[in-house]
């Protein structure tokens, strides 16, 4: 009875559950989608959806980091908004090339996320102030720098924005998505390969038992909200690509619809548990109940905001059994 | 006939596997101060959940009659509604309201469904002056110390119109000024008619205030004394608390005893919560190769703080005093540097601070050796997954694959994850806090066959356990720490539970 379960009935690990949960919601709503539309189903609807929130998945990234230690970062949103407005106001007004710009935005972003990582760990505040506090910071710096859209107007940036990579029968997608795939494969690995990935699922598992473990929670803490200002900056750069203009007003809420896609993924909110596809599956469901209302044409785009509301009190209801059911 | 105020009879309460009390009776008489004594895990703690009905009518069998009325209590309110007041040792107090505040929470002065701030200060004024604390009633709990906080819950449950007041080791945590003011204080309500249960490690104080004893030992009452008819002496009371006898519970074992590998020298370690007050004072402590070394102290007296403390300063603050690796003294600064100098510890609450209860065995097995099994941060996956089974195997942890969740085995497995992860760090000293704590017996010899073994491969293991004939079984040498200091240092030979129990209730001179 305890050996002999390899043959047929293999038995999924409840960690993976919330996972194929959301896989597969996306199937069924693909497939619901496909019979009620024509031309739904296609594989370049699912591409669209990624060219579409390219930015949105690689702030998702750095988000389940965050919260994968149990922590939550509120700046991204503000972030990627100042990372379009640094780099639109350098192009258009001193006339700094992409490559010197584009570093120097990661390096702004990722120096914030250092900050906040090291006031939570080094003063210990709650992550949720220290966030919140940054995200005020950024989307203030957004308006000292200007408080209209300005364009971008770069050749680099807006190649970059018209190019298309032609993949097998007729099927393309943006550099932006190929961008946000390597990002997605590396904090992958990072998270499931390395000692930083171990230490980060440790300290959202249980900080307490980490610490006593040697493992080196404090420099993990930092890390993570590092990462998170990295990709917060990267997916400015790559929503620039998107709209070719940098405007404080950009990603306003975007941080909640990282928060939510990570979620959805399976992600536990108090850490420890989930996986980076689960992520990459979140945004897709995002992405895809937009497809689908655009669809429908008639529906108003509040809509999406009511079915992501109504998919998180599924999901978070899931969690709740599901970590009711571990936890004795 | 004495007039008793409390009869409690053939009471019992099992949880699932243990029996906790067993057909234990109880008598108070009216406005006497009577101290329950036993070991650790007697069944004290329980029995005082059990009267003040946080384990309400039908969890347990038995009969409570108080006031001479049978008493069903369903929770908490019902016994307080009575007249019966319990203080824990962990103080339940708001910190951030004030004294006044705290004093009548749940109870509070109102009029109309608004409180009634003036007569709330006003009472708990004339309340604090009967406890003879000086403070302003609207000071905030949390910036008085404890010793003035306890005497906050005693006021507390004197607005309740208390007539049994139980305190559960109310001295534990308090310096020797606060503890006397504490005595004279239960004087006091004695001489006013307050009927007190007093439970307390500290013998002199029990000898000292209490005109009756009762004796618990494995959930059984043994006895009650009379203090004044009875000539109860301190001894009296352990021998008492402890007249047991061993029985083949340990696996033999003949240690081959080695060098020295740790010393520690003048070791002393202040409270972080209570500025001034020293948790370990001057300790000093020697572990050899292959040598199996006991800590045995009462709760609070310090044996977790002090391990915690040396095992990268996880506890308190001005931590001073030499270490000594190999002879060489060395520093140790985080748990990376103890770990590095061959340092391990297994904590006491195993599920909070030495696991990761949701994740599988082979992670938690891996987390503090990760630099062992990795290279330039990579993790080789294959070799983790390599030790994990060859721990599974040899240390027979009971659980279908190493990706079972921890969470979910029991509580032997789970000592076990926590003693491979650390045996994986090669440490040279391996310091165990209670390592049997809510294990069951099989899974306890398995345990100590283990501790044995470590020992046999040329470590120094320190186990700290409540339980003395665990330590009297498992241990080559035994020191005993008695409010921050070391007591006494026996060997096996010398060493019984009556010797050991003298020493650990020993106070400062």
């Amino acid at each position: 009875m305890t050996t002999l379960s390899l043959g047929g009935g293999r038995v999924i690990p409840a960690k993976y559950v919330p996972v194929l949960v959301t896989a597969c919601l996306f199937a069924a709503m693909f497939v619901v989608g496909g019979i009620r539309y024509d031309g739904f189903a296609s594989g370049q609807v699912v591409l669209n959806v990624f060219i579409d929130n390219a930015f949105l998945l690689v702030v998702a990234v750095g988000m389940t980091f965050v919260i994968l230690t149990g922590g939550i970062d509120l700046s991204v949103g503000s972030v990627v908004a100042l990372s379009t407005m640094i780099s639109a106001t350098l192009m258009a007004g001193p006339g700094w090339p992409p490559y010197l710009v584009v570093p120097l935005v990661l390096l702004i972003g990722s120096g914030l996320g250092l900050v906040m990582g090291y006031l939570v760990h080094a003063f210990d505040i709650q992550p949720f102030i220290v966030t919140l506090a940054g995200m005020f910071l950024a989307r203030g710096l957004c308006y000292t720098i200007g408080t209209d859209s300005v364009p971008i107007e770069d050749p680099t940036f807006t190649a970059f924005a018209q190019t298309r990579i032609d993949l097998f029968a007729d099927l393309w997608i943006s550099p932006s998505v190929l961008i946000a795939a390597v990002v997605v494969l590396v904090a992958a690995y990072v998270l499931h390969y390395t000692r930083l990935g171990r230490a980060v699922y440790a300290t959202g598992g249980s900080e307490q038992s980490a610490l006593l473990m040697g493992l080196p929670v404090g420099r993990t803490k930092i890390a993570v909200y590092t990462i998170s200002g990295f990709c917060s900056a990267l997916g400015g750069v790559l929503l620039s690509f998107y709209m070719l203009s940098g405007y404080g007003l950009h990603a306003v809420g975007m941080e909640l619809d990282a928060i939510a896609a990570v979620v959805i993924g399976g992600t536990l909110l108090t850490g420890g548990t989930g996986f980076l596809l689960g992520t990459v599956l979140g945004v897709l469901v995002l992405g895809l109940i937009q497809t689908i209302l655009s669809f429908e044409g008639t529906l108003s785009s509040w809509w999406t905001k009511i079915f992501i509301g109504l998919l998180l009190f599924a999901f978070i209801l899931l969690q709740r059994l599901f970590s009711a059911r571990t936890r004795p | 006939m004495t007039d008793h105020i409390l009869r409690m009879s053939g009471i019992t309460k099992t949880f699932p596997g243990v029996k906790a009390l067993q057909d234990v009776t109880l008598s108070v008489r009216r406005g006497e101060i009577h101290a329950i004594c036993g070991e650790n895990g007697a069944g004290k703690s329980t029995l005082m959940k059990v009267l003040s009905g946080v384990y309400p009518h039908g969890a347990y069998e038995g009969e409570i009659r108080f006031e001479g009325e049978t008493c069903e209590f369903g929770g908490i309110r019902d016994s307080e509604h009575a007249g019966i007041v319990i203080i824990h040792q962990e103080l339940a107090l708001s910190p951030q309201l004030s004294i006044a505040e705290n004093i009548f929470l749940g109870n509070e002065r109102a009029r109309r469904g608004f409180i009634d701030w003036n007569r709330t200060n006003f009472e708990a004024a004339q309340l604090m002056e009967r406890v003879g604390l000086r403070e302003n009633p609207t000071t905030v709990v949390s910036d008085i110390g404890v010793g003035k906080q306890q005497l906050v819950e005693i006021a507390k449950a004197l607005s309740k119109e208390v007539k049994l007041l139980i305190l559960d080791e109310p001295t534990a945590a308090l310096n020797d000024d606060d503890s006397a003011h504490l005595l004279d204080l239960l004087r006091g309500l004695r001489d006013e008619g307050i009927t007190c249960v007093i439970i307390s490690h500290k013998l002199n104080e029990v000898t000292a205030i209490a005109d009756s004893v009762t004796i618990i030992r494995d959930g059984r009452t043994i006895e009650t004394l009379d203090m004044a008819t009875d000539a109860v002496t301190e001894d009296r009371i352990i021998s008492g608390m402890v007249g047991r006898a061993l029985d083949n519970r340990y696996p033999p074992h003949e240690p081959t005893i080695g060098e020295e590998v740790l010393r520690i020298e003048d070791w002393t370690v202040y409270s972080p919560s209570q500025p001034g007050r020293k948790v370990v004072d001057g300790a000093a402590l020697t572990l050899r190769r292959g040598e199996i070394v006991g800590l045995a102290g009462l709760m609070g007296a310090g044996r977790t703080e002090l391990a915690m403390s040396l095992f990268g300063r996880t506890y308190g603050v001005n931590i001073s005093g030499k270490v000594f690796k190999d002879g060489k003294p060395i520093e140790i600064r985080t748990v990376q540097d103890a770990i590095r100098h061959g340092l391990a510890y297994a904590t006491e609450d195993r599920k909070r601070y030495g696991l990761n209860l949701i994740e599988d065995i082979k992670r938690n097995v891996s987390a503090a050796g990760l630099s062992g099994l990795s290279r330039r941060g990579w993790v080789d996956e294959h070799q983790e997954y390599a030790v994990a089974e060859r721990f599974h195997k040899s240390m027979n942890i009971k659980a279908p694959s190493v990706s079972s969740v921890v969470g979910k085995l029991s509580g032997g497995n789970q000592q076990k994850v926590v003693l491979s992860k650390w045996i994986l760090t090669e440490p040279d000293v391996l310091i165990l806090d209670e390592p049997t704590r809510g294990i069951d017996v099989g899974a306890k010899y398995e345990i100590y066959t283990i501790i044995n073994r470590l020992a046999d491969e040329g470590r120094a293991v320190l186990v700290i356990s409540s339980e003395l004939p665990e330590l009297l079984g498992l241990c080559d040498r035994i020191y005993t720490l008695s409010e921050g200091r070391i007591t006494g240092e026996v060997p096996r030979r010398d060493a019984t539970q009556e010797r050991l129990m003298h020493l650990m209730t020993k106070g400062q001179e």
